[in-house]
């Protein structure tokens, strides 16, 4: 008995060895931040207590963690079946840019049709993106992490050509004045396009909350959508199969499951995820598409996810903390006048990374020694 | 037209373009063969390039900038090297991970050091070789030779000195055989008393310090200067370049030549034809994965890649 006991206990650490990774790499942003000569404890109270001190904090911080937890979910889902999808960026790219341009384009169209229309758009630009690393892998073999690198550097410029072909026309006020776009833009999508602001359910419920903010229903697609993963991975047969490749390949080719379609499918559900960024960030924001709308978010996707250990819950929790550091770390750049860049925050998420995967290892090492004592 | 765009300075600017490919996908191959894989060769070159122009500009010495771009890049292959052969964990996530670091420190320093995003190179590394003779003297075919050939910035010697080195070293020397050894069957190797960790060490940090040397070439020589991601995926050309090169100085040179055509390309063609630009930008990345599909079942990673190596105890 007392050995399971001591199991137990291990198994508990493994659980919580995101949140060592995570006090770590503060201590580590604490030491570069007493380098450059601040106050790492004003900083950090700076940060934290603006993000989450109030309800204008949560919004942004909300707003910030919802393309997190698309990207997130993107990677963490391709992961339980082996493969590695750093292609979010691009798919997110492809499937916000489709979006935008139903959004714009078919504009008589009734909000009941519109919004639907276009969240499934985004989100089969997303998948028919990561189908090819799919199928490339499926069928040839070639590592997907390659591919979908290469295919986000194509995204980008596809997307490039793509707001040139279909920049808005100047408005008028432009004209008289002279001006040209200074960063390509398309027209806005029609108003039944887009995405109520939580500010007006807010001011429903007769709750005090600013009507700047841009946190949007978006953020409940996301929820749906980390619950969503779950249910398919761990509730239907796909997931099982998909669970099974990830597994052992080999096991599953023996056991009947055909690895190459479950890969391919995998892809496609991962990419579908990140197109649904352009959900928060085109229909409940910025109502267009814009020259560098958003870079990096593909990528913060990858932490996002080993950081959640690729499990919904762990995706959305991981993803919050994320948005607390990324708008706590904007309004320390204001606050220090840009003497504590924000980049930090990049900094201190690629240390998290290194640190979860090292905490990982060191773990489940403990555990499998005191098995062999046991 | 087709004589405007590949003439003698087309080739040497190939040339030129694929210097940091092929010394980041030699670097690839040092890691592999020995049996640990570098995704991180992108991040460890944007680091460098960094480096370099930082270092350059402080030193006023842009050699001093190479040496300090090759030393950061010796300590991400350093971390790479703890994170993956001391504490086992997975290579692909930690190679992610040093991408992103290198993404945020790179900006971060930028922005601290020197308040922009984007730095010049105050000073470069001179050219060396043969002068090139104006026209009216000296044939075109003299002048096309030395365009191509003895008309360069020194690090492109300095590259041609690392490959035949590499290619030597790898497949001609004992610590070659080990290297391999311990890529292909570490157990074997074990047993014959090759240490391994301090193989794969080596390994990793030789590949970060090309990676760097790769980076610095891109910032000091080719753009003259810094700007936040300016690596551009060039690290994964690199391992596209490796694996077509089926894990050898050699096949990788001769890859990365064949992406640096297609950039080089990719940079002429613009403005001479009605494509647009950014069709003209996808060149290089449709090669890489046409190239890699291509390269498959005829290129065969070595037995041990990516698997860490657990000593067989009792």
């Amino acid at each position: 008995m007392k050995s399971i006991k001591k199991f137990d206990y291990y198994s508990i650490l493994e659980k919580i060895t995101p949140l060592i990774a995570v006090i770590l790499a503060l201590l580590v942003g604490a030491i570069v931040i007493m380098l450059i000569g601040e106050n790492p404890v004003f900083v950090y109270k700076t940060l934290f207590s603006n993000a989450i001190g109030n309800r204008d904090g949560w919004g942004n911080v909300l707003f910030r963690a919802t393309p997190l937890i698309f990207t997130g979910l993107t990677v963490a889902f391709a992961f339980r079946c082996g493969l590695f999808n750093i292609g979010g960026e691009g798919q997110m790219y492809i499937g916000t840019f489709l979006a935008t341009w139903v959004g714009f384009t078919f504009t008589n169209l009734p909000a009941f049709v519109l919004i639907p229309l276009c969240i499934l758009s985004a989100a089969a630009g997303g998948a028919l993106w990561a189908a090819v690393p799919g199928i490339l892998k499926a069928k040839t073999g070639v590592h997907e992490v390659i591919v979908t690198i290469m295919m986000n550097w194509i995204a980008a410029s596809l997307t490039f050509f793509l707001v040139l072909k279909f920049k808005a026309s100047p408005t008028e006020a432009m004209v008289a004045a002279g001006v040209k776009q200074m960063i390509p833009h398309t027209n806005e999508i029609a108003e039944a396009a887009r995405l109520p602001r939580l500010y007006n359910i807010f001011k429903f419920l007769n709750i005090d909350f600013p009507s700047y903010n841009q946190v949007n229903v978006s953020f409940f697609i996301a929820i749906g959508v980390a619950v969503l993963a779950y249910y398919i991975l761990w509730k239907t047969n796909l997931g099982y199969e998909i669970r099974a490749v990830g597994y052992s390949p080999m096991a599953a080719e023996y056991g009947g499951i055909s690895v190459g379609k479950n890969i391919i499918l995998a892809m496609m559900i991962s990419g579908a995820f990140a197109g649904l960024v352009g959900t928060n960030e085109v229909m409940g924001f910025k109502y267009r598409w814009r020259q560098e709308l958003f870079t990096g978010l593909g990528f913060n996707g990858i932490a996002v996810a080993l950081l959640g250990k690729n499990h919904p819950l762990g995706v959305v929790l991981a993803a919050i903390l994320f948005g607390i550091l990324n708008y706590g770390g904007a309004i320390v750049n204001i606050f220090t006048a840009g003497r504590i860049p924000r980049e930090l925050i990049m900094v201190l998420q690629a240390v998290i990374v290194i640190f979860v995967v090292i905490s990982d290892e060191v773990v489940k090492r403990l555990i499998r020694q005191r098995r062999k004592v046991v | 037209m087709f004589g405007d765009i590949f003439n003698a300075q087309f080739v040497a600017s190939s040339i030129r373009v694929a210097i940091p490919l092929a010394l980041a996908g030699l670097g690839g191959v040092f890691s592999e063969r020995s049996g640990v894989i570098n995704i991180g060769l992108e991040g460890m070159m944007l680091t460098g390039a960094f480096t370099a122009v930082a270092v350059t500009n402080f030193a006023q010495n842009p050699w001093v900038g190479v040496l300090a771009a090759i030393l950061v890049g010796i300590f991400l292959g350093l971390i790479h090297a703890i994170t993956c052969i001391t504490f086992k964990a997975n290579q692909i996530v930690s190679g992610v991970a040093i991408n992103l670091f290198a993404s945020g420190i790179t900006i971060f320093l930028c922005w601290l050091l020197f308040g922009e995003t984007q730095i010049m190179v105050k000073s470069s590394l001179p050219i060396w070789g043969l002068s090139i003779p104006n026209i009216g003297e000296g044939s075109t075919f003299v002048r096309s030779m030395i365009t191509i050939f003895a008309h360069h910035s020194p690090l492109v010697y300095l590259t041609i000195i690392i490959f035949a080195l590499s290619h030597i070293i790898i497949f001609k020397t004992p610590f070659g055989l080990r290297l391999r050894s311990v890529g292909e069957y570490p157990q074997a190797a074990d047993t014959m008393g090759v240490n391994i960790v301090k193989m794969r060490y080596i390994a990793v940090m030789t590949s970060g310090a090309l990676a760097g040397l790769a980076g610095s070439f891109l910032s000091l020589e080719q753009a003259h200067f810094f700007v936040k991601e300016m690596s551009g995926g060039r690290g994964f050309i690199a391992l596209a370049a490796m694996i077509f090169g089926k894990w050898t100085p050699l096949g990788t040179a001769g890859a990365a030549l064949l992406f640096g055509f297609g950039e080089a390309l990719s940079i002429r063609l613009q403005g001479v034809t009605a494509v647009p630009v950014q069709f003209i930008n996808m060149v290089p990345y449709l090669l890489a994965i046409f190239v890699l599909v291509s390269a498959i079942g005829r290129a065969t990673p070595p037995a041990a890649d990516g698997i860490p190596y657990e000593k067989e105890i009792g």
